[in-house]
């Protein structure tokens, strides 16, 4: 079944993109990427390690012309940094993808918002294709786009948390006024919590600890494959509205 | 190391580089792709920081590196979110 989504010309396939952090190994995070059937892996830009050079690197296990690598600005907290980190990301890769991270704080890892903007207006007038992770917020979502964003990714939930989606309907108001695609980044817990952001109508869902924390984290990124697949499917079958009183689903005709 | 002869005395010349935070010396390099392969490094899979400015990969064999640079030689490593 056929149903990509593109971003500025480039075609995206699978609508879960995974995270390649805190797993056990590399053999670990090339078999959960997958089991998860996700065509998008985020990486994070980090200092080479140059006195010790047999140790393994993370594209020796997930082959770049297998899937697209989406480099992220994970661990920046100012607006300097995160353009620091999205322009080597683009000399060390291969493409113009950036996932932007302008962090708040450490203990709720909420983006600055404010730094946010800027660094994307930044970016996008340098050519780069900016993805920026951002608060379930349909206003800023709006001015991100106004200043360049490619696509935009509200959180769920905290980083890591594992919530699910706290705000549906903001998420909602967020993809009835989107013209870019809608992508939900951070604090999915579980395959259900997937399947909602689907259900509302989100482009796609992009996750790292609810599959690498998981006890069995190639079990959990199969159900994560499902559970975004069934939500899609749902989302364009059109479910039913909610109504208060029962509705019969057997007729009276013919009852004796 | 580079060794020249000046009135009969050899002189050893290298330069000292900060890589990554660590003074390091370099015997042979005057590029940065000789300093991948003094370094045992992969091109290809790294991004390279001057003193603060990213240097284009084309540009690699022909920037000349000088006593001093401040060097940051970066690649991808595992990470999702807030790493």
């Amino acid at each position: 079944m056929e149903d990509k989504f593109i971003i500025r010309g480039m075609e995206f396939r699978s609508r879960l993109w995974v995270g390649t952090g805190k797993y056990k190994d590399f053999e670990e995070t090339r078999k959960a990427i997958e089991a998860s059937g996700a065509d998008v892996v985020t990486v994070a830009v980090r200092r080479t390690n140059i006195t010790d050079r047999k140790s393994e690197n993370l594209l020796d296990f997930i082959d770049p012309k297998k899937y697209k690598i989406l480099p992220n600005t994970a661990g920046c907290y100012t607006v300097e940094d995160a353009l620091r980190y999205s322009r080597l990301a683009r000399e060390a890769g291969i493409s113009d993808l950036i996932k932007l991270e302008v962090i708040g704080d450490e203990k709720t890892l909420f983006p600055d918002v404010i730094g946010l903007l800027e660094a994307t207006e930044i970016l996008a007038k340098e050519g780069f294709i900016v993805l920026p992770y951002t608060n379930d917020d349909p206003i800023m979502a709006k001015r991100l786009v106004d200043a360049g964003a490619a696509a935009v990714m509200p959180l769920a939930a905290p980083i890591g948390s594992g919530l699910g989606i706290r705000n549906p309907y903001n998420i909602k108001i967020i993809l009835e006024q989107a013209t870019v695609p809608i992508i939900v980044d951070a604090g999915v817990g579980t395959a259900s919590d997937v399947a909602i952001a689907m259900e509302l109508g989100c482009d796609a869902v992009l996750l790292n600890t609810a599959i690498a924390g998981a006890k069995d984290p190639i079990a959990m990124a199969h159900a994560m494959k499902y559970g975004v697949m069934a939500g899609r499917l749902a989302f364009k079958a059109g479910r039913i509205g909610k109504k208060l009183y029962a509705t019969a689903s057997s007729p009276f005709d013919g009852m004796i | 190391m580079t060794a020249v002869s000046c009135f009969g005395i050899w002189l050893f010349i290298f330069m000292i580089l900060k890589i990554n935070g660590e003074d390091i010396e370099v015997h042979k390099a005057v590029t940065i792709s000789e300093l991948f392969s003094e370094l045992g490094i992969t091109p290809g899979r790294v991004a390279v920081e001057v003193n603060q400015s990213v240097i284009k990969r084309a540009d690699h064999k022909t920037f000349r590196l000088k006593d001093g640079d401040v060097i940051e030689i970066v690649n991808f490593v595992g990470g999702g979110q807030q790493v």
